[in-house]
């Protein structure tokens, strides 16, 4: 299956009148004394694409089942459209919800499957059949409908899951870590047809993931949970440019860490270099900056700071080749450890250095990332 | 696809292994075929060779009697082979009725115990695990206490001046003693008690095995409470219940103490004029003859159970 990627059917109508928006204000909920929701505000536009982004345990899931209407909250509200939802029984909110466990029906066939909450909602025999039969199609499981569950292969079953959760055309779709059951291969095929769906559809739709690639690859936008807290909500190309704090900029690709001081004349500087001005709000608290690894560059012998350029001296720790790239691992002088990636065609220096080397290394300024230190 | 992509896998394999030793021939010289397969036979045997106690218990305690039964059910009491013990139960309308009263008691027996056992499963399974073991240890205590003694302390509990007599009068349930034991009532009551456990458990475990996601997707799909346990939990859960009935149905088939106490002589079992019948006449040929044709009715009851219910599987093993 070749053709995978670009081959959904495009018959399915985009009804724009489908999706709707969600509107989440002050919700929290309490086990016992931890907070898995606290106060979380949170707008999702209609027919967007917003992943929740957050390590395990940070409330992604316990958020999305209050959208479902599976757990209940303690207090909040969440609105779908106009329509408050808070008090609504799961099975009259309407939305299509891929379980991470897929939870398709062990005693039902494929079709029965998908079927079945057509069934509910009355439909009748010979539009089911050809509903049923359409959302294979979008799935690419054309022919399929009489297996039993077992046996499928774990990506066919995801996309069963799929299917069943768009076939009563829902206003809002709802993912959590529908691929974290598949191998990497598939895992990257299904992000950009799960992707390519919701472009199809056309529908609001929260996608769950702890895996950051994925979500920078499938999201319109972002938001990022910790402990209950929504950090940041936004782009990915915001997110990753420009994190408000530091678990954000931590937690999405990788970074360092360096702690700013304060100067006199209302700078920032590093080892003795200055860097930025100071944010105008924190004259009064410590700043740390980001430095991604794809920013940093080897620069030159004789380099020097200038007002477009940053330089840091470093000793080389170890240098690993990674076929695409080279990935150095470097030791600024106050003790701080750098990572620096390099292309491995356009700086083949980076390939040749060796452990103990003393190299200059340089970043763009208007690169720099500055955040509130510490963990917000 | 993904068998496609398996296929493919294999002939991959294959063409290399058959490469390695003899080019274009792959019926013929393959690497260790000899011993890989003498080992697995090995394999065989040495699991076979586990079940052989059981096998041996089996034989000797269970088909050797039972052929011995089957036997005897065909000599007459003078030695000589004959069939007089099977035409007098065609005769006598006692037989039949022995047997109707057994698959009456035994089926209504499992009635109540389904109509009990499945709420009280439903509930075990919906509890942590920690407070269903609490709770499971309270519906198995009473196996730790011998048969005989509950039964009595039944007798004790349901008679004319029995506890729940006195209570109901007290109350105002009534006015005057109902007659709760020596009939049908009693027994039921105190065979229901006693198969509980026996239909409680294996559903408990096929309750167990459902998975919460599964009741969450059916009301996320459109359905229901009462739908998504008719649609889904129902039939995900019919398998232990199968089992449990059966089970309960089979055992109450050859019961003897509970009815014999609590029936008060009203409720003659194919076990109790077994009993009568060797007590009385010591005729072993009339009572392996009696044993012999519950044996092939419940037989010939569980195959048409299994063809009409589909349920194969819960007795050879498929779910
Ligand atoms: N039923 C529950 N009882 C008690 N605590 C719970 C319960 N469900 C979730 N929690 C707690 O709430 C917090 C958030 O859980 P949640 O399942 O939402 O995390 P998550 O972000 O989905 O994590 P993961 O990525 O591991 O799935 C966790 O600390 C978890 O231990
Ligand atoms: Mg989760």
């Amino acid at each position: 299956m070749d053709t995978s990627v670009s081959a959904y059917n495009e018959n399915t109508h985009v009804e724009s009148d489908q999706a709707l928006p969600i509107t989440i204000s002050g919700l929290t909920k309490r086990y016992g004394s931890l907070y898995a929701l606290n106060s979380v505000d949170l707008e999702i536009r209609s027919g967007e694409f917003l992943t929740l982004l957050g390590p395990s345990g940070s409330g992604k899931t316990t958020l999305l089942m209050a959208i479902a209407g599976f757990n209940r909250p303690d207090s909040g509200s969440i609105r779908f459209g106009d329509s408050e939802m808070i008090l609504m029984p799961p099975h009259q909110r309407n939305v299509g919800m891929v379980f991470q466990s897929y939870a398709l029906f062990p005693h039902m066939s494929v079709a029965q499957n998908i079927a079945f909450p057509l069934k509910l909602r009355g439909v009748k025999a010979a539009e089911r059949l050809s509903r049923v039969n359409e959302a294979l199609e979008t799935v690419q499981l054309s022919g399929l409908g009489d297996r039993t569950i077992d046996q499928l292969s774990g990506g066919q079953r995801q996309r069963v899951a799929l299917a069943r959760a768009f076939v009563f055309r829902p206003r809002i779709l709802l993912m959590d870590e529908p691929l974290s059951a598949l191998d990497k291969k598939l895992r990257e095929r299904m992000q950009i047809e799960l992707k390519q769906l919701h472009r199809q559809l056309g529908v609001t739709t929260v996608y769950v993931t702890h895996d950051q690639r994925e979500a920078l690859t499938m999201s319109d936008r972002i938001a990022v949970i910790n402990d209950g807290l929504l950090m940041q909500v936004d782009t990915p190309e915001i997110i990753y440019n420009q994190p408000v704090n530091a678990f954000v900029a931590d937690f999405i690709g990788e970074s360092a860490m360096l702690p700013l001081t304060h100067t006199t004349n209302g700078i920032l500087e590093f080892g003795g270099q200055e860097i930025v001005q100071t944010p105008v709000s924190g004259t009064d608290r410590t700043w740390s900056m980001v430095i991604r690894p794809e920013r940093l560059e080897i620069a030159d012998k004789q380099a020097v700071p200038n007002e477009s350029l940053i330089v840091f001296d470093g000793v080389v720790r170890e240098s690993v080749f990674q076929g695409e790239s080279a990935f150095v691992l470097l030791e600024l002088s106050d003790g701080t450890e750098l990572s620096l990636r390099a292309g491995g065609g356009t700086d083949s220096r980076a390939q040749r250095l060796q452990p103990g080397e003393q190299i200059k290394i340089s970043m763009q300024r208007h690169d720099v990332i500055v955040i509130p230190a510490g963990q917000e | 696809m993904m068998v496609a992509k398996s296929e493919n896998a294999v002939a991959t394999s294959s063409a290399h292994t058959s490469g390695a030793s003899a080019p274009g021939d792959r019926s013929g010289h393959e690497l260790h075929a000899k011993e890989l397969k003498q080992q697995q036979r090995r394999e065989q045997w040495s699991l076979l060779s586990l079940a052989l106690p059981g096998a041996l218990i089996v034989f000797f305690v269970i088909v050797i009697p039972v052929s011995w039964l089957f036997f005897l059910s065909f000599l007459g009491s003078d030695g000589e082979p004959t069939l007089q013990h099977y035409r007098k139960m065609i005769e006598y309308k006692s037989y039949a009725r022995t047997f109707s009263t057994t698959f009456q008691v035994s089926l209504f027996t499992t009635l109540i115990c389904i109509a009990i056992g499945y709420p009280l499963a439903y509930f075990l399974a919906q509890l942590p695990a920690r407070w269903a073991g609490i709770f499971m240890l309270a519906v198995l205590l009473p196996f730790w206490t011998s048969l005989l003694v509950r039964t009595y302390a039944w007798l004790v509990l349901l008679q004319r001046k029995g506890i729940l007599n006195d209570f109901a009068m007290q109350i105002g349930l009534w006015d005057s003693p109902v007659k709760l034991v020596h009939n049908m009532t009693g027994t039921l009551i105190g065979m229901a008690h006693i198969m509980l456990p026996f239909l409680v458990l294996p559903l408990y475990s096929a309750m167990r095995k459902i998975e919460r996601d599964l009741m969450h997707a059916a009301s996320n799909l459109g359905a229901s409470p009462a739908r998504a346990f008719w649609h889904i939990y129902m039939p995900l859960s019919i398998s232990g219940m199968v089992a449990g009935s059966l089970i309960v149905f089979i055992l109450c088939l050859g019961f003897y103490v509970t009815p014999a106490v609590l029936g008060g002589g009203k409720v003659i079992m194919v076990s109790t004029q077994i009993t009568a019948i060797l007590e009385n006449q010591f005729n072993w040929g009339a009572a392996s003859a009696l044993g012999v044709v519950l044996l092939i009715a419940t037989l010939l009851l569980l195959f048409v159970a299994a063809r009409v219910f589909k349920f194969d599987a819960a007795l050879f093993g498929k779910g």
